[in-house]
């Protein structure tokens, strides 16, 4: 087992270094200057050339790599070319956001999710089922801004019930925070409920039929136990890897969320960061990203031996 | 005598609409009394798993349901009693054990807390009593080490041990009636042996009436009391069993006896004058298991086959017998080049195969094929069964109308109509996939034909047919048969010579009719000692 951990988590050092790579060379091959965004419309070709030259941006693409990937072996992810700041900082200051909300996103649609799918799968063909399949084509199918903009408009607009936008710390007390996370989080969860509580019915469906379903109720089991107890953790491996790989689908809709709610998070810097064309902060959240995907892998994998006593690494 | 624990007065249940029958249990009357064991005996689709789950209460909702007769358990009607009264008496008056004891066990609960959840559900007993009731059903099924054993898995015991935890299961609140579905199909012969003793033992000291469902009557001339022999949904004939057994009334009951194979062995002309078309010398299969990159610990090394040497001439057949991880399956496909063996040679007519590259096999795989046991999983659902016999002759040249023609004679050779062939394999039953199986292999002209437990998924009446037709092309091509088997009965009747193996290790070989008269090492006599139903002459056939 810790040995099996130690050679995934090394493993991800030349995932890590193909990414940092990628990342490098797709901005500095993309045609925006940042120097001249950097330095706006009014500006002379020397003040552009000026800040090309502060930024580093005038040496070659190699020697540019070379000096980024030094100080980020250090742990340095450099500095902010538009806000000015250094990059660990900013994440900093924009990670617990977007940490808020996709824990929410993810506790909020597993919850709903899971009991869905198995109610679907014990009422198989039933018009329940029917509904949690129609509604999980339709989670599927609406994008994320529609959805958005609909909750704010019923919620926050007409019933009032919610606040319209914006984020609260932790910090300035919990009912706050949850309040102004509910809409954003709700809205970003609904892909995710289609999607687990899909996964959910149909991995249940198939331990339904299995033998050890018809012991338990030979044993004069209640329905409730059958299903959660020996049922679903015998579902649990694809269900878990799907709520897993919605992690990564949630990175990519965070960005929107944060838009539309106006939350000052990690998607809101991505989406700043690209139109200021910032590099080194693009860089470092793609890396981070990237990373937390690794991560969220591994976590995965090893949740299997939580579920299942027959996997062992 | 005393009042019967279960007692069943006309049962019926319906199949839904359009069903190839109405019923799959027709007027339906028998008993079972207390310390009693009655065996329900049928071939497949006789209604006799149907009549366990009807009385469980646990009939298939929406597809089987009881439509008439009474089933009354110690005198209380189950027949009109709500999911909820019949679940209170479910694992408590009446139990039920399965027959693959692997799928019947949650794989993902520890032991101890299955054994111990029908204490769950129907006591209130305190964590610590549990537990010790737990530990006390476990040492009376006779499990070792049982501290350690109460926080393991399924995976972690083997086939004999897991069938005694399900019986620990079933019987740890004293059941007035137990029903064992097939309880030992799934296990060979040794362990069967062992827990039909197990179950013998464990209802005469409690007094338990006991259905026993099986479709083996080598098991009911052991263990039954009683006999009920149904077919299609009907009784046939009910009785004592010396009277069923050795005077059966009915001409259904006598063919499935005389279908039984007997374990003497018929005259055999010895084969030693043809050509040898098959040697295997020293072949040895290695797997290791764990180990590898960053693991510090050693990987576990198994003998799959350990210095394995045998020959099949033409013309004859080499049955190869052993339990479960004996290695005999591991023999066919190495023979067959489905895997590659570790070491030792592999001869066709003298040409070793043991190490040839994929590409140099090509031209052996026409000369060996291969029949498996399961037919239901050995034949592409999507495909027709015509694509499925000409797909070989094909790759290796035919026509598709030579293919063609050839794949009609060779069904009609095997007593199927040459006009199915564009039918899939769901329009077929058990026997005649198993039939197809043999066309198709057939199909490729081959020398050597290997039988992996070919027989043994299916029903006696039609087992017997097709070792019949297996013996029938033997002789007509001139076939060598490497015959792999853990039923000595049928080993019994097809081999001219047997080699029985033990952990990956021929422990001896010999001619059939010697060996079964005077097997000469303790395996190979504890393996024919452990056969069931010894004492009675089956297969009056021959």
């Amino acid at each position: 087992m810790i040995a099996y951990v130690l050679r995934r988590v090394l493993a991800t050092i030349p995932v890590m270094l193909v990414v940092a790579v990628f990342v490098f060379l797709m901005l500095r091959l993309s045609p925006a200057d940042p120097a001249a965004i950097i330095a706006g419309d009014s500006a002379t070709t020397e003040q552009v050339a000026e800040i090309r030259s502060r930024l580093g941006l005038d040496q070659p693409i190699l020697s540019q790599f070379v000096i980024w990937f030094g100080k980020l072996a250090r742990g340095d992810l450099g500095e902010s070319f538009f806000f000015k700041k250094s990059i660990v900082e900013l994440i900093g200051e924009r990670i617990e956001p977007t940490l808020s909300l996709a824990f929410v996103t993810i506790v909020l649609a597993v919850a709903i999710a899971i009991p869905l799918g198995v109610l679907a799968a014990y009422r198989q063909g039933s018009w329940v089922d029917r509904i949690v399949m129609g509604f999980s084509v339709l989670g599927f199918s609406v994008p994320v801004f529609v959805i958005g903009y609909l909750l704010i408009y019923l919620f926050a607009i007409k019933l009032g019930w919610l606040p319209v936008q914006g984020y609260q710390r932790i910090a300035q007390g919990v009912g706050g925070w949850l309040e102004r996370l509910i809409l954003p989080a709700l809205t970003l969860s609904v892909i995710y409920v289609a999607l687990v509580a899909r996964m959910t019915r149909t991995s249940l469906l198939e331990v339904l039929s299995e033998d050890y379903i018809r012991t338990a109720r030979a044993k004069g089991q209640i329905e409730l136990k059958v299903l959660f107890r020996h049922a679903l953790k015998n579902a649990a491996v694809p269900i878990v890897t799907v709520v897993g790989l919605g992690v990564a689908l949630l990175i990519g809709g965070v960005v929107v969320t944060e838009s539309v709610y106006t939350i000052p998070g990690l998607g809101r810097l991505t989406v700043d960061a690209v139109l200021a064309r910032d590099y080194p902060v693009i860089q470092a959240v793609i890396l981070l990203f990237s990373f937390v995907y690794v991560l969220i892998n591994l976590l995965i994998d090893l949740s299997y031996t939580l579920f299942d006593p027959r996997i062992r690494y | 005598m005393a009042d019967p624990v279960l007692a069943l007065d006309d049962l019926t249940v319906s199949l839904p609409a359009h069903g190839d029958r109405a019923r799959a249990v027709e007027n339906l009357s028998f008993t079972v009394g207390p310390g009693e064991i009655v065996c329900v005996v049928g071939e497949s689709g006789s209604g006799k798993s149907v009549t366990a789950q009807a009385v469980m209460g646990l009939l298939p909702k929406g597809q089987l349901s009881l439509t008439g007769g009474s089933i009354r358990l110690l005198g209380d009607e189950l027949a009109t009693k709500s999911a909820a009264e019949l679940r209170a008496l479910r694992g408590s008056r009446m139990a039920m054990v399965f027959q693959e004891p692997m799928t019947a066990l949650n794989p993902v609960i520890r032991i101890g807390d299955q054994i111990g959840e029908a204490l769950e559900i129907h006591t209130s007993l305190s964590g610590a009593d549990k537990r010790a009731r737990v530990l006390d059903i476990m040492r009376a099924v006779q499990l070792p080490d049982v501290e350690a054993l109460i926080d393991a898995y399924p995976h972690q015991l083997s086939g004999g041990q897991r069938q005694r935890v399900m019986i620990a299961s079933a019987i740890i609140l004293d059941p007035a009636l137990l029903i064992a579905d097939e309880p030992t199909t799934a296990l060979d012969v040794t362990t069967q042996a062992q827990i039909l003793r197990l179950i013998r033992e464990l209802q005469v000291r409690r007094n338990t009436g006991v259905l026993f469902i099986t479709h083996d009557f080598g098991v009911v001339a052991d263990i039954a009391h009683r006999v009920v022999v149904m077919e299609k949904g009907r009784v046939v004939e009910i009785g004592a069993k010396e009277e069923v057994l050795r005077r059966p009334r009915e001409a259904y009951t006598r063919m499935l006896i005389d279908a039984v194979p007997g374990l003497a062995p018929p005259a055999r002309a010895a084969m030693d004058q043809s050509a040898v078309a098959l040697e295997t010398r020293s072949l040895s299969k290695i797997y290791s298991v764990g180990g590898g990159f960053l693991s510090l610990g050693k990987g576990r090394v198994v003998n799959a086959a350990k210095d394995v040497s045998l020959t099949v001439r033409r013309g004859e057949t080499l049955g190869v017998v052993g339990e479960s991880g004996s290695g005999k399956s591991t023999v066919a496909r190495c023979v067959m080049r489905l895997i590659e063996p570790t070491g030792g040679d592999i001869l066709v007519h003298g040409e070793n195969i043991a190490h040839m590259s994929s590409s140099q096999l090509r031209a052996h795989r026409k000369r060996a094929q291969i029949v498996f046991q399961d037919p239901y999983r050995s034949l592409n659902p999507r495909r027709t069964i015509g694509e499925a016999i000409i797909e070989g002759p094909v790759n290796f040249g035919a026509s598709r109308e030579q293919a063609t023609t050839r794949a009609r004679e060779l069904m009609a050779l095997v007593g199927l109509s040459p006009d199915s062939l564009d039918r899939y394999p769901h329009q077929f039953s058990g026997g005649q996939r198993q039939r197809i199986c043999i066309a198709r292999a057939l199909a490729m002209e081959p020398d050597i034909l290997v039988a992996d437990e070919a027989v043994s998924a299916l029903d006696v009446s039609v087992q017997a047919q097709v070792l019949e037709l297996l013996d029938d092309v033997r002789k007509r091509f001139d076939l060598a048969v490497l015959f792999i088997t853990h039923d000595l009965r049928v080993a019994a009747q097809v081999c001219d010579r047997i080699v029985v193996m033990l952990k990956g290790e021929i422990v001896e070989q010999g001619p059939t009719a010697a060996l079964f008269r005077a097997p000469q090492h303790d395996y190979t006599k504890k393996l024919f000692a452990a056969a069931p139903g010894r004492d009675y002459a089956f297969g009056g056939r021959t």
